[in-house]
């Protein structure tokens, strides 16, 4: 764990008046798994939307390590018309949303196809001629999609339509969504809200997993503060829009700014 | 002779403006409340301008004189006659559809839209109508030949629009009805829960933009004296215009957005092309919504993910 | 519901019903404007207002019943989407299709010319509903503009051939091309907004083509429109006498001449355009660029973080919309052999969105059909043409009320692993659990 994945230096994200993030600098290292804790309002979700490219941080740089060489966020989004928040995820960063995005009146398997678009996205006419190449590359999407799938044990629900799966599901199912378009770093919003305790261990094993597995890296954004700290490597503390900490998840849970603002109170409700 | 035919335009587009605001009003404060564009709108000012028509026939034949009386009662009945459209339509069209497919409403209000005109024209004949000319005569500036006139009509024009807006801007701004709208339009659900009759102030804001938009169709009337049953279409773009030109939800901006979409078409038609004013007018749409989707006095909206 | 107070209640409702009938039709029904006066027709209100409290008790009362409580009940479990999967055993009605398509082919040799007229305007309004489909069923996008496409079509083959000597055929292979260029012209400003703002932008947009054609008199012809030559097959002409020295299709053909001729071939190419363009938005629907459409419609903010390139995407929808409807238009002008701007006005935009939205927005079979239902019908009923807008009104917000995935249901398809030995135990296990 030498070489960061993803920098993020200096990036400040006003919206108007309001300051979301100020300053904030971290890295995220290949393979770890990093949390983004802090009471709501503290700017975690801001800080994720400017890094997955739906926000353009208003100073600052964040980039991400690819195979090509350093990408820089933020010039990815200058494209005039089209914005090119599609462009931070082509470069190798997915996402899941804090109140699920799936595409609810579609099958499941459709969900994960939408996914690897890039893959299938084979020429118009060999399409509508059922080329070879084109079944071809179909055959091989939807192998991919039951393959995450069977990942996130989600195969009996293959074909159901997204919007009628619980709600457990549906997170585990826009995870492998998010993993369909093969992604260096994922990140993750609050995957654990509104689990119950049984499908959140599922839940640490699956992100576990991935990152063993799939030479992925993590970052997360969560409240479940067993959770955090049984699977993250390194834990980013905010508050206010800054980063008050920094550290592995031990170094965190004792630093005196951290108990004060937020971890202080946590810890007292889970020992009860 | 250049400063008359100026001024002469500047005098029709204020005018013109001030009745695009009176219609914009029902547009900006529908979507403030429901974020849905009341397509049928400029269809519900079609039918005031028949109602207005109707009653002043109506009274006209119960041997009513005096003009000043004359306007007044067709104000009032036009609004209120209106103004149950605007709550029957809400309740038969729309609010069997809130919790739909975000594309639902707006297909219903199009069917609402056609039905009025259709319904109109099978009901009134698609002829022009007309009404008798109430109000004549003009304050005139300059010599004989060059001069700018202000028409008695168009000054009833300004001031019932002054005093329409002036109504409306009170009661948004300190009864409880207005707060009640204002939250809301903030956030309806949690208007909802801390008590606020949510359905009873989406009625109200669709009874308010019906008479208001009624108000408009009076004056409409008696103005140019001759209506159809096609007008609502073009006047509803207008207006439309003119509250996102001025920032949809908006209640100050409709009646900006009013005023400079009638001077600036005023301006266009006085000096450009007469043929061409409603490509100007929709073709000025298509650019703001592309530039400044916000309006002129709305704020941008954060997207939220 | 307590029993003893339904008759309190209804007699309320129903009074309330009865007034409010009254202000609402009382005036404008009850009150006719001649000149500056009106004429007394108030019984027609009293009808209306009978009419309307008269069903809203019946109504009300049929929701009493049994019956009515079980359909509520229906309503209430089926609301949220009304959309299926299917179960992977479907097979494709090949010999359906093929019946279908071969009465197509063979309806010239039953029907007059009268009747073929109508066929040939249905097979239109088929044609536009398909396009709109894609832009509105399948992509989301409410185009209220889209008769603009339409008269692209229909003008390029009119001036076309007054200006640049273009004939059917020329147009019919270019109104494709030149319809996508201006859907993609119309597409940029409008890709930044959502839902309503595009809707009214469409709108303008619609309207802005008519007023010019309208008011460019020099070139369009204005308000007078303009003439269409009739069609060419091989060269051969459908007149009489040919024209310009070249020999007409009956003497070629050594038969004897008939006027028909000229419409049985538009049927044709129509009739076959149409299947064609039926078997590629089929197609489409099933391909990545189809689904990725829908996946727009559900959720853009998700797709863009699946790297989809959403302006790409909607351009691409616009377009291909676009070019269908600019087909239409052509098949539409060599039809009437005349074109003005009154045939494209937003009521024809209004018709083409009932269409889709009858039809079940995003099925294929569902637009053919309500094309098919709402171009005939207002023939076989020509007493009640008065009302045809009305009834359109009506039915539009009924179906939103009633309905609003349309009249056929939406069936998604089935996707099994070819081979994932892994995952077949569980499927089979889900299934002996159903």
């Amino acid at each position: 764990m030498t070489e960061p994945v993803l920098t993020v230096e200096n990036v400040t994200m006003r919206f108007g008046g309001i300051v979301a993030n100020q300053n904030v600098n971290f890295k995220v290292d290949k393979g770890a798994i990093t949390a983004l804790i802090g009471p709501n309002g503290a700017g975690k979700t801001t800080l994720f939307n400017c890094i997955t490219g739906f926000y353009r941080a208003s100073e600052g740089r964040i980039v991400l390590s690819t195979a090509e060489g350093p990408r820089d966020i933020g010039a990815l989004l200058s494209r005039p018309i089209v914005g090119g928040s599609h462009l931070v995820t082509r470069a190798g960063i997915a996402r899941t949303f804090q109140n699920i995005r799936l595409f609810r009146e579609m099958t499941v398997v459709e969900n994960l196809l939408v996914a690897q678009h890039l893959d299938t996205e084979a020429n118009l006419l060999s399409g509508v001629f059922k080329s070879a190449v084109f079944r071809r590359a179909e055959a091989e999407a939807v192998e991919r999609a039951f393959y995450w799938l069977g990942q996130m044990n989600l195969v009996d629900d293959a074909n159901r339509l997204a919007g009628e799966l619980p709600y457990g599901r549906q997170r585990r199912l826009e995870i492998a969504r998010a993993m369909c378009t093969s992604p260096r770093l994922i990140c993750l919003d609050e995957p654990a809200a509104g689990l119950n305790p049984a499908e959140t261990i599922e839940l640490s094993e699956v992100i576990q997993r991935l990152r063993a597995d799939h030479d992925l890296t993590v970052m997360v954004i969560e409240h479940d503060m067993h959770l955090v700290m049984s699977i993250s490597d390194h834990v980013v503390v905010f508050d206010h829009g800054v980063v008050i900490a920094d550290g592995t998840p031990k170094e965190v849970a004792n630093d005196p700014a951290v108990v004060a603002a937020y971890l202080g109170v946590e810890e007292k409700e889970v020992a009860e | 002779m250049d400063f008359y035919i100026l001024a002469q335009q500047l005098v029709n587009g204020i005018t013109l403006g001030s009745i695009y605001g009176l219609i914009a009003v029902g547009y900006t404060m529908v979507y403030g409340v429901i974020r849905m564009i009341n397509f049928a709108h400029g269809d519900v000012y079609m039918v005031s301008a028949y109602v207005a028509a109707i009653t002043l026939a109506v009274l006209h034949s119960f041997g009513v004189d005096s003009v000043p009386f004359a306007i007044i009662s067709v104000l009032v009945v036009t609004c209120f006659i209106t103004g149950v459209y605007g709550w029957t339509i809400e309740r038969v069209a729309y609010r069997p559809l809130r919790g739909s497919t975000k594309l639902a409403p707006l297909i219903s209000a199009i069917g609402i839209s056609l039905m009025l005109q259709s319904y109109v024209q099978v009901a009134q004949g698609a002829r022009d109508q007309g009404v008798p000319v109430l109000v004549s005569g003009a304050l005139r500036l300059g010599t004989d030949k060059d001069f700018a006139q202000i028409t008695y009509m168009q000054l009833v024009i300004l001031v019932a629009s002054f005093v329409a807006m002036a109504i409306l801007t009170y009661l948004i701004s300190y009864t409880t009805l207005g707060r009640q709208c204002r939250a809301t339009q903030q956030n309806r659900h949690i208007s909802a829960v801390l008590g606020v009759n949510t359905d009873r102030i989406i009625s109200s804001v669709f009874v308010i933009g019906a008479a208001t938009a009624a108000v408009g169709g009076v004056l409409v009337t008696f103005n140019y004296g001759s209506f159809n049953f096609f007008i609502g279409f073009v006047m509803g773009i207008k207006a439309f215009t003119a509250a996102v030109l001025g920032g949809i939800g908006s209640l100050p901006g409709a009646i900006l957005g009013g005023l400079v979409l009638g001077l600036t078409e005023a301006l266009f038609a006085g000096y450009v092309s007469t043929d061409y004013k409603d490509v100007f007018a929709f073709a000025l749409l298509i650019v703001i919504l592309f530039f400044r989707p916000y309006g002129l006095l709305g704020r941008p909206e954060i997207q939220k993910v | 519901m307590d029993n003893a107070k339904i008759p309190a209640k209804l007699l309320k409702e129903a009074v309330f019903t009865f007034v409010l009938s009254l202000i609402v039709f009382g005036p404008i029904s009850g009150l006719v404007l001649t000149g500056f006066t009106v004429e007394n027709k108030l019984a027609r209100p009293l009808i209306i207002a009978s009419v309307v409290t008269i069903g809203r008790v019946l109504f009300t009362l049929f929701l009493e019943t049994s019956l009515g409580r079980r359909l509520i009940a229906r309503m209430a479990g089926t609301a949220g989407s009304g959309v299926t999967v299917e179960s992977g055993n479907e097979r494709f009605p090949y010999a359906a299709v093929a019946i279908a398509f071969a009465v197509g082919l063979a309806f010239p040799l039953m029907a007059d010319e009268y009747w073929l007229g109508v066929a040939i305007l249905a097979l239109i309004y088929v044609l536009l509903g398909l396009g709109l489909n894609i832009v509105v069923g399948l992509a989301g996008l409410l185009d209220l503009g889209f008769v603009a496409f339409y008269a692209v079509g229909a003008y390029l083959l009119a001036l076309g051939a007054q200006y640049l000597g273009l004939g059917f055929w020329g147009a019919l292979a270019l109104a494709p091309l030149i319809a996508a260029f201006c859907g993609m012209v119309l597409a940029f400003p409008v890709l930044r907004m959502h839902g309503d703002y595009l809707a009214i932008v469409t709108l303008g947009f619609g309207e802005i083509i008519r007023l010019v054609l309208n008011n460019w008199l020099d070139f369009t012809g204005g308000p007078n429109g303009a003439a269409v030559p009739a069609p060419t097959f091989l060269g051969l002409e459908f007149t009489r006498t040919a024209r310009q020295g070249g020999t007409p299709f009956h003497e070629f053909f050594g038969i004897s001449y008939s006027a028909d001729y000229k419409f049985w071939f538009i049927y044709l190419v129509l009739f076959l355009v149409v299947a064609a363009v039926i078997y590629v938005v089929n197609r489409l629907k099933s391909m990545p660029i189809g689904r990725l459409w829908e996946a727009l419609r559900e959720d853009e903010i998700a797709c863009r973080s699946l790297g989809v390139n959403h302006v790409a995407t909607k351009l691409s929808a616009f377009m291909l919309g676009a070019s269908t409807g600019g087909v239409a238009g052509v098949f539409f002008a060599v039809h009437q052999g005349f074109v003005n701007p009154t045939s494209f006005t937003f009521f024809e935009s209004a018709l083409i969105l009932a269409i889709v939205v009858l039809g079940g927005l995003g099925s294929t079979l569902g637009v053919v059909m309500a094309a098919l239902v709402l171009t005939i019908l207002p023939e076989v009923l020509r007493d009640f043409a008065e009302y045809r807008v009305l009834v359109f009104g009506i039915l539009m917000v009924v179906m939103m009320v009633w309905r609003p995935r349309g009249l056929v249901r939406i069936k998604r398809p089935a996707f099994f692993p070819s081979s994932a030995p892994a995952a077949v135990p569980a499927l089979a296990a889900a299934e002996a659990a159903q």
